[in-house]
């Protein structure tokens, strides 16, 4: 059994720039921040690491972060920067019963995560969960559609913080 | 058929063959709600299954978002309709820990045994309704017959029977009713035989075996690779029980067993086994029962409830085993009074992503002895 310490170190030593810091948050939830595009490249590593073996996906979950920052341009108007997307990873090992958590974080604008479906087959339906309720856009995942709105829905991702009902849907007043 | 064949009939008379396109549902009998399957066919045989959900969204978690703490308790009854009780008892859990607060034991106990009764009540409608998809119909009356009772020990108990917004952050809306200790006791001396009964009348029953042994094999590797859990992974042969292996609540102070798919009628891992191990778990949930309805210690349920629920900022996943298998909250406080964000991972949506796995290569009618073995709930699988 590993405590995040230990995981961290292991994965510094490993991958050194992608892999960046170890943060604690309340109540005593550890997680590791990566590099949104070698996420991946990590993943499969802890999977299949034999001190590590992090063989289950508890979670997978996106989050507007809305953390950006209103900004006055020349012009007058005024628009947000810095604002992240990120996607937080829970894995578990069921052979040495250690967890831990993973976070990356995309700028809203270009928000690329590298997909981690191929490596945990349960991720597949999680990262079109985020990608169609968040708009996180997850690299070379195998069948990335939207999954819970319906395919035609061209008005955005409902768990955005700045998320706007559209007026009408096929015909329908969606606000009631 | 080979593609070396399917290339010879194109050249020989400029046939061409291809997959036929099926769709199961939305609206079908066995599909337990609003689902739709596009199936693939190569005559009888199941080529790939694209399952299409979201017929039920209502962004449970967008709600959330909208909503005090204890105001998204009856949002989580509305998810899976069928196990209530533990959908709140799993928030609330999520909650208190983000919280660090610990609720008084008598709590914990009433929540045990509420828990553990919906396990039986959900379970035996799992078990009826998928004897009814069979062609069974006789078995499902009797599951519901006792379903019954666990609903009448519920009203009495929060006044609902279906959605009981009965389990709070920090305690209880209510305490329990001074006959419930012996309504239960009766419930489980009634209700003992009547598994016995159960597997005379269905788990060994000639026709119900033909159709659900050696079907829908799921292999253990395979199930952990898909997330799977619950009575899905145990049936796989995998000892994995979050009630025991990464404990909550007073579950580590009860005696209980585990029970695993053992391939008895085929292999380990088939829709029998899947069946076979919710008959084994209502056994247990009811010694569960036994020992926790006799050490429920005197105290005040409501004392705890906090009156203004304002976390730091902070996160946490927290997960139970829910009758279908591991639910999981993940709820992120910027130290307001909402939620941040509140994601669940629910067993049902999980395990409706295996669909594809677990029916390639099988008949068409081996469809619905699958969907019905993994036992989903479309209200949370859409949310």
């Amino acid at each position: 059994m590993k405590t995040a310490q230990d995981i961290f170190s292991i994965l510094k030593e490993k991958f050194e720039d992608s892999v960046q810091e170890l943060v604690s948050v309340l109540p005593v939830e550890h997680f590791i921040t990566i590099n949104p595009l070698a996420i991946d490249k990590v993943c499969l590593f802890l999977r299949d690491n034999d001190e590590l073996l992090f063989d289950n996906l508890m979670n997978l979950s996106g989050v507007d972060d809305a953390n950006g920052r209103t900004v006055n341009t020349e012009d007058g108007a005024s628009k947000i920067e810095g604002a992240t997307l990120s996607v937080y990873y829970h894995l578990e090992s069921t052979s040495f019963r250690h967890k831990v958590a993973l976070k990356v974080s995309a700028p809203i604008d270009n928000p690329d995560v590298a997909s981690v479906a191929l490596i945990w087959r349960h991720a597949d339906w999680h990262e079109r969960e985020a990608y169609d309720l968040i708009g996180i856009n997850f690299l070379n995942h195998p069948d990335l559609r939207r999954i819970l709105m319906p395919y035609d829905w061209e008005f955005g991702h409902p768990l955005r913080k700045d998320y706007k009902d559209p007026e009408y849907y096929q015909g329908m007043k969606v606000p009631y | 058929m080979s593609v070396e064949i399917e290339e010879k009939i194109v050249a020989t008379n400029g046939l061409k063959t291809e997959y036929m396109v099926l769709n199961m549902g939305p609206q079908h009998p066995s599909t337990h709600g609003v689902l739709r399957l596009e199936l693939e066919l190569e005559g009888e045989i199941i080529k790939k299954v694209i399952p299409h959900i979201g017929y039920l969204h209502r962004c449970f978690e967008k709600h959330a978002e909208a909503m005090s703490y204890p105001q998204v308790v009856p949002y989580t009854d509305r998810m899976d309709y069928l196990a209530s009780m533990y959908n709140e008892f799993g928030y609330a859990v999520a909650v208190e820990k983000l919280l660090g607060i610990q609720v008084p034991e008598r709590v914990d106990y009433i929540r045990v045994v509420m828990g553990e009764l919906q396990r039986i009540a959900s379970h035996l409608v799992a078990l009826g309704t998928y004897g009814m998809d069979i062609g069974a119909f006789t078995p499902f009356l009797y599951c519901f017959r006792d379903r019954e009772k666990i609903l009448n020990l519920f009203e009495i108990t929060c006044g609902a029977r279906l959605l009981y917004n009965y389990i709070w952050v920090g305690g209880l809306s209510h305490d329990i009713h001074p006959d419930f200790v012996r309504l239960t006791k009766e419930f489980i001396t009634y209700f003992r035989p009547n598994i016995k009964e159960l597997n005379d009348l269905l788990t060994n029953n000639k026709i119900f075996i033909d159709r659900t042994a050696n079907v829908g094999i799921l292999p253990k590797d395979t199930a952990i690779n898909f997330g799977i859990s619950g009575p899905n992974l145990r049936a796989s042969g995998f000892k994995w029980d979050l009630r025991k292996d990464d404990t909550y609540s007073v579950y580590n102070k009860f005696d209980f067993d585990i029970p695993i798919g053992e391939g008895l009628m085929g292999t380990v891992g088939d829709c029998w086994d899947r069946y076979y191990v919710r008959i084994l778990e209502m056994e247990q949930s009811l010694r569960i029962i036994e020992q926790a309805i006799d050490q429920i210690p005197e105290g005040d349920v409501a004392l705890g409830i906090p009156k203004r629920i304002k976390p730091p900022v902070g996160q946490v996943y927290s997960r139970v085993e829910n009758p279908r298998g591991e639910l999981g909250y993940f709820i992120m406080s910027n130290g307001s009074t909402n939620p941040f964000r509140v994601k669940v991972k629910g067993p049902s949506f999980v395990h409706l992503g295996v669909m594809n796995e677990l029916c390639k290569g099988y008949m068409v009618a081996d469809i619905i002895a699958i969907l019905g073995s993994i036992d989903i709930v479309l209200g949370e699988v859409d949310r």
